[in-house]
């Protein structure tokens, strides 16, 4: 019998060398005549390990990372394909400790299963929430996720069962789901690894969504900067219909239900839900002034249910498992788990999911190891853009929506972006404001407006003109921004803005003219 | 990409995607992947068949950084400049290409070979610096590693 050797087909695997290693593998086997069978799985999320390359033995998958095209005739002279010792030898992969203090609910198949198959993924739980569901009435869907305290994966953390009896209970000839697949958050990639590494996921969490609220139809808008993901679940949603998973008949059901995925264009507010069904629709991505909510009249004027990738993935392990099971990981109000991004300038990043109430200095330093440089870490962003930095002296805060709001932040999708002590914060506070002005939908003024003044402002304080009075009005623009902007782009870009000027104030005030 | 674009390939894009709902951004990303970019021609033949005005048309086109109104070079570099990336030295890296390159940000080398452009993240924030070479992603990309991939471009160009 063939071995199995698993090489990631996750694109930062592939960003990292991981078709270039599948190759090298596949032409050493054939030199050596060796009969193996190469599967192409999801990443585990150990990115420090990318490409992480699995054998299948009897004790279990044996990992060798990172490995690299160079290495593949010396991990075949160390019989690797039978375990054998190896200076990139990492042990059984589930005893890794990256990966084996994780709490993987969401995560549970991404990294073992070949993304794509339909096999792997039934005869790892798949559909098994699905089957339920169709075994419940639309109410008792709801109250399933209601009562498992999912709320949105996204950064808004609002409930996501009471979004979804606002949709089933507004009468509608049509209704939609649309899964906001727009991760432009700087630090995040979990929506990515979940289209990439487990579409299969998404497709039975919007199917459910659909049967819940009675719709037939669903989008997924995902970005266009993330070519694999489109590919993956393009492929996926023809094999999920051809087997009957999606169409007119869902298992023989009598429901309906089917996926159109659809590409962005590069724009950042379109991850707003409003914009997003803008932008679906077929216009330019302008914020639109909320009531109604989309879930009375979103896209095309419909009822909609628009959710981030995330939370629609963690609905079919709730409806699999039972409400209950996910509800009891976590803290306060932040039920279940969050798949968190460990990112940035961190020696050992990637995917970590954790039940909500692990600190943040336990991200750092337990799973993370401290900073890729080695110098010590001057400041974390939470939250994507819009997040918060935070010095060292509030690492010890719990991962928890509540906790990060009290702070002046946010969780926001759960991406961690580390700096270093090299980090000029009034360069970041910079950044914001400028990045804010570059993706601002232009809609309402303080936002528009506010970010590209903020960006000048900034610019004479780097410059050392009237220092103090530019910090002056940088604070009253911030007030402005966070008070009057229609959606969060305006309205939490003062977060890493504020958060800079307060807590590292040595690098705006005191600092020498260059 | 392709400066012999033909016009007529327009229509058999707005027969297969016309009545898709919500179809503008599905009709122009098909046009750019033909063309490489969305040419000035096409906006009266796409506003015509949506029933939209010409104005609505290019108003959605230059809204997104992502649709081009000009043809690019052969070779499109698009390097992230967003946080995770800048934490591991985007900014020297960015700095790096347009040196290398010899332009700026948006713009295009001076013999039309390369186009330079900035992204807003590319997913692959726990490796970077991260860059796109027309469909292939790098990761962990230094300044030296940036020149090499530079060179392998413009020789298969």
């Amino acid at each position: 019998m063939s071995i199995t050797i698993y090489v990631p087909r996750d694109s930062t695997a592939i960003a990292l060398g991981a078709n270039a290693v599948a190759h090298a593998i596949a032409a050493e086997a054939a030199k050596r005549q060796i009969a193996i069978k190469l599967v192409r799985n999801g990443s585990r999320g150990i990115f420090w390990l990318e490409p992480l390359v699995e054998v299948a033995t009897t004790a279990g998958r044996i990992a060798y990372g990172p490995v690299m095209p160079e290495d593949v005739a010396s991990l075949f002279d160390a019989d690797f394909l039978h375990g054998g010792a190896h200076a990139l030898a990492q042990g059984l992969t589930e005893d890794i400790p990256f990966l084996k203090n994780q709490e993987r609910l969401t995560f549970a198949r991404v990294g073992i299963t070949d993304p794509v198959s339909l096999d792997d993924y039934l005869a790892h739980e798949g559909f098994a929430g699905l089957r339920n569901a169709l075994t419940l009435t639309q109410e008792q869907i709801v109250q399933q996720v209601t009562d498992s305290g999912l709320r949105g994966r996204g950064g808004a953390a609002f409930p996501t069962g009471i979004k979804w009896n606002t949709v089933r209970a507004t009468q509608s000839a049509q209704k939609y789901i649309v899964c906001n697949a727009d991760e432009g958050d700087s630090g995040t990639f979990s929506d990515r690894m979940v289209m990439e590494d487990d579409p299969f996921m998404l497709i039975e969490g919007m199917t459910i969504a659909g049967l819940a609220v009675g719709a037939d139809m669903g989008y997924i808008y995902v970005r266009s900067e993330y070519p694999h993901a489109i590919a993956a679940l393009n492929e996926a949603v023809a094999i999920a219909r051809a087997h009957h998973y999606l169409g007119r008949d869902v298992l023989q059901s009598g429901h309906a239900f089917d996926i159109d995925v659809r590409v962005g264009a590069g724009s950042y507010v379109c991850g707003e839900e409003t914009a997003l069904l803008e932008s679906l629709e077929g216009r330019r991505g302008i914020v639109r002034a909320k009531p109604p909510l989309p879930a009375i009249s979103g896209l095309f004027g419909q009822p909609t249910v628009i959710n981030n990738v995330i939370s629609l993935a963690s609905v079919p392990i709730i409806l699999a498992r039972g409400a209950a099971f996910y509800r009891d990981y976590g803290m306060g109000r932040s039920r279940g788990t969050l798949p968190i991004q460990l990112a940035g300038n961190i020696k050992r990043g990637g995917l970590v999911e954790k039940a909500f109430g692990v600190t943040l200095r336990d991200m750092l330093t337990t799973f993370g190891g401290g900073t890729a440089s080695g110098k010590p870490i001057k400041a974390v962003q939470v939250g994507g853009p819009l997040g918060a930095y935070l010095p060292e002296s509030q690492f010890d805060t719990p991962l928890d929506y509540e906790a990060f709001l009290a702070l002046g932040g946010t969780l926001g999708h759960g991406g961690i972006v580390v700096f270093d002590e090299s980090t000029d914060m009034l360069k970041m506070a910079r950044y914001a404001m400028e990045f804010c002005a570059i993706e601002s939908c232009g809609k309402c003024t303080p936002c528009r407006i506010g970010s590209t003044r903020g960006k000048e402002a900034l610019d004479k304080v780097i410059a050392g003109e009237d220092r103090e009075q530019q910090i002056h009005l940088v604070r009253d623009l911030c007030d402005i921004m966070l008070n009057g902007s229609l959606c969060a782009m305006g309205g939490m870009t003062p977060f890493p803005v504020l958060s800079a000027l307060n807590h590292f104030p040595q690098d705006f005030h005191a600092k020498e003219i260059k | 990409m392709n400066a012999s674009f033909d016009l007529h390939e327009i229509d058999p894009i707005l027969d297969a995607l016309g009545r898709l709902p919500g179809a503008l951004l599905p009709i122009l990303h098909a046009v750019q992947a033909k063309a490489g970019y969305v040419p000035a021609e096409a906006v009266p033949m796409i506003a015509e068949r949506l029933n939209l005005s010409r104005a609505e048309v290019h108003g959605v086109i230059s809204y997104y950084h992502h649709f081009r109104q000009h043809p690019a070079g052969k070779t499109v570099v698009q390097v992230c400049r967003a946080e995770a990336c800048q934490a591991v030295g985007a900014e020297a890296l960015a700095q790096h290409a347009m040196a290398e390159i010899g332009c700026d940000f948006h713009a295009t080398s001076a013999d039309g070979a390369v186009t330079l452009e900035p992204v807003y993240c590319l997913g692959q924030c726990a490796c970077g610096p991260a860059v796109m070479i027309n469909d292939d992603l790098y990761a962990r990309v230094t300044p030296a590693r940036l020149t090499s991939l530079l060179n392998q471009a413009r020789s298969k160009a």
